[in-house]
């Protein structure tokens, strides 16, 4: 039985993510034509790429289909419960960082921390008869950041793009979304709270606890981690 | 042996025969609830303990997490006075994390009693009820009072916002203590509040919001002008008393036998008088316990029971236990919710206390399943 490493299967995210393996002497590479989803793991033996959209990527670990992938560290905390129990983490890969954040209007000069959101949720959902609206992607983060918070009367919508547009758009008071620069926020009148980082997320190298750790796949596990070591 | 289902089922049958004995009607709510009411009720939290479905004409489903919302909501629509009601049946409840001894969907047997015209005598009854059912496991009783700290803050020295803010965060430990620590001046406003109320002394409100740029979103320019005033009022109101922050703390900390309790809670309240109301209720309550045959020394009374996890409960509360055996969930608990009355009627209200048992513990404490 042969490993299976999980990539994330266009943009930028494959690129970097096939330039720190290289750095570390393992030559991932997509092979075939440009369309074709196929690719290869160069330098160490029993190594299969699988290349997979990013999103599907923590599913994967999850399911244990895949015995390391590659992804961004917000998702695998979003999309698996208790993820400690299923992954872990080998390696940060110091690229693709995003910061998912709580912004609010700028405007909203009475609200600069999360007790503040907190307070006037509770005045807004008194005023307009609904709960204060968050629009957001990552709803299991979201949620759990604000409850370990004391954050109350608020509510989830969903909004799975242009997320800063929400507020402007009335389908929502505030956001949580993920931002490297802030710019997108800025242009959209929209400011982050100063206690509202939920999570600082960057490409991640992660283990399945779940798929099956064979003689073959754990020895080539050790010749990568072997890899990683050299380098650090 | 862990009990089947038909056994189960049937020991929650034979449980709810006990309260048909006491006059309870049968009810049967929809296993499928509509998932508004109860978010509304517990805000996104709910989220991580339901199950939500969706219906693409009713919109957002859940299954029923438990009975007492739509019993409740049934006997507020329906108008009309005293009231007692029997349910069994299945409830569901998501987990994130497993934990031992807490299963995804499980039965429940329970009694509501809406009833006005004497609190503490359904409160006891229901009491004596649960007791009765399940005296032959020998199980440990505990019990509590919300209606102890909601009258402490409403006696405490501090504005009608304060006190509000305070009663909304009284199910948050954490978050309440944050706020009586502020309040109190134990804590420092925050940096960028402390800078805000400085400008708000010098500079007109409009003046500041106007300088941040476009106004944008439904939150309306009147309501941040509000929170502003709010904040400065705040900020200009003494703090409250550390004697009586002392008190709360001495008050969430009692854990005694009820008799003990009660005195405890007799010196507190020479300090705060508020108190007086609800511990006349709680002298009553204990009364007509004793009068049903209740050994009060055999019950632990918490002052700060069921504070974490029965929101919507307001007064009396209480809890039943296997001894010994912390991982598992209480085998019985209820109390009252006049609060819950209130929000799901629509204008009225009226006074109600209840509990559910599970049926299935009950099984595998009897034949010793649950080791």
């Amino acid at each position: 039985m042969t490993l299976k490493l999980g990539v994330p299967s266009k943009g930028r995210l494959m690129e970097k993510t096939f330039d720190w393996f290289g750095a570390r002497g393992m030559d991932v590479r997509r092979s075939g034509s440009e369309r074709e989803y196929a690719g290869s793991v160069g330098g160490i033996d029993g190594v299969d790429l699988v290349l997979l959209s990013a999103g599907e990527i923590p599913r994967e670990l999850n399911a244990g289909r895949i015995h390391l992938g590659v992804t961004g560290s917000d998702l695998v905390r979003e999309r698996i419960p208790s993820w400690t129990d299923r992954v872990e983490e080998l390696a940060r890969m110091g690229f693709g960082q995003a910061d998912l954040i709580i912004a609010v209007p700028k405007c909203w000069v009475d609200v600069d921390r999360l007790e503040d959101l907190d307070a006037a949720a509770a005045a807004f959902r008194a005023a307009h008869g609904h709960r204060l609206r968050i629009a957001t992607k990552y709803h299991r983060l979201v949620r759990e950041f604000l409850q370990a918070a004391g954050v109350a009367d608020y509510q989830l919508v969903d909004s799975q793009g242009a997320t800063e547009g929400t507020v402007k758009n009335l389908t929502a008071e505030a956001v949580a979304d993920i931002t490297s620069t802030g710019e997108t926020l800025r242009a959209n009148h929209l400011k982050l709270l100063s206690d509202g980082l939920i999570h600082r997320s960057q490409a991640t190298l992660f283990r399945s606890k779940s798929a099956p750790w064979t003689r073959q796949t754990r020895a080539a596990l050790d010749a990568i981690q072997e890899r990683l070591a050299a380098k650090m | 042996m862990m009990p089947t289902k038909d056994q189960v089922r049937a020991e929650a049958g034979r449980l709810q025969g006990l309260f048909l004995e006491a006059g309870a009607t049968a009810v049967d709510p929809d296993i499928l609830q509509p998932a508004d009411t109860l978010l509304d009720l517990y805000g996104e939290d709910i989220r991580a303990r339901a199950y939500v479905t969706a219906d693409p004409l009713q919109g957002e489903q859940m299954l029923r997490p438990d009975f007492t919302v739509p019993v409740v909501q049934m006997h507020m629509a329906a108008g009309q006075g005293a009231a007692r009601y029997t349910y069994a049946g299945e409830v569901f409840r998501r987990q994130e994390v497993a934990e031992p001894g807490r299963a995804n969907e499980y039965f429940q047997a329970g009694l509501e009693i809406f009833d006005a015209a004497d609190p503490e005598e359904a409160e006891a009854e229901v009491f004596v009820r649960f007791a009765s059912a399940l005296a032959p496991l020998g199980l440990r009783a505990a019990m509590g009072d919300i209606g102890l700290l909601t009258a402490a803050i409403s006696g405490l020295e501090a504005s009608a916002p304060r006190k509000a803010a305070l009663l909304r965060h009284a199910w948050r430990p954490q978050r309440f203590r944050a706020l009586l620590d502020r309040y109190s001046g134990r804590v420092p406003v925050p940096p960028a509040r402390a800078a805000l109320l400085k400008r708000l002394a010098v500079e007109p409100a409009a003046e500041i919001m106007a300088a941040t740029g476009p106004q944008i979103g439904l939150r309306a320019p009147e309501e941040i002008a509000a929170r502003l005033a709010r904040l400065a009022a705040d900020a200009a109101e003494p703090p409250i008393p550390a004697a009586q922050v002392t008190l709360i703390d001495d008050l969430l900390a009692i854990r005694a036998a009820p008799v003990n309790a009660l005195a405890r809670l007799r010196d507190i309240a020479v300090d705060m008088p508020a108190l007086d109301p609800a511990l006349d209720r709680l002298e009553r309550r204990l009364d007509v316990m004793r009068a049903h045959g209740v050994d009060l020394e055999a019950l632990e009374f918490e002052a700060s029971y069921g504070r974490t996890t029965m929101e919507y409960y307001d007064g009396f509360v209480f809890g039943f236990y296997a001894g010994g055996q912390p991982h598992l969930p209480p085998v019985a608990s209820g109390g009252r919710y006049d609060a819950l009355t209130r929000v799901l009627g629509q204008g009225r209200e009226m006074p109600a206390v209840g509990g559910m048992i599970r049926p299935g513990l009950v099984l595998e404490l009897a034949t010793g399943g649950a080791a």
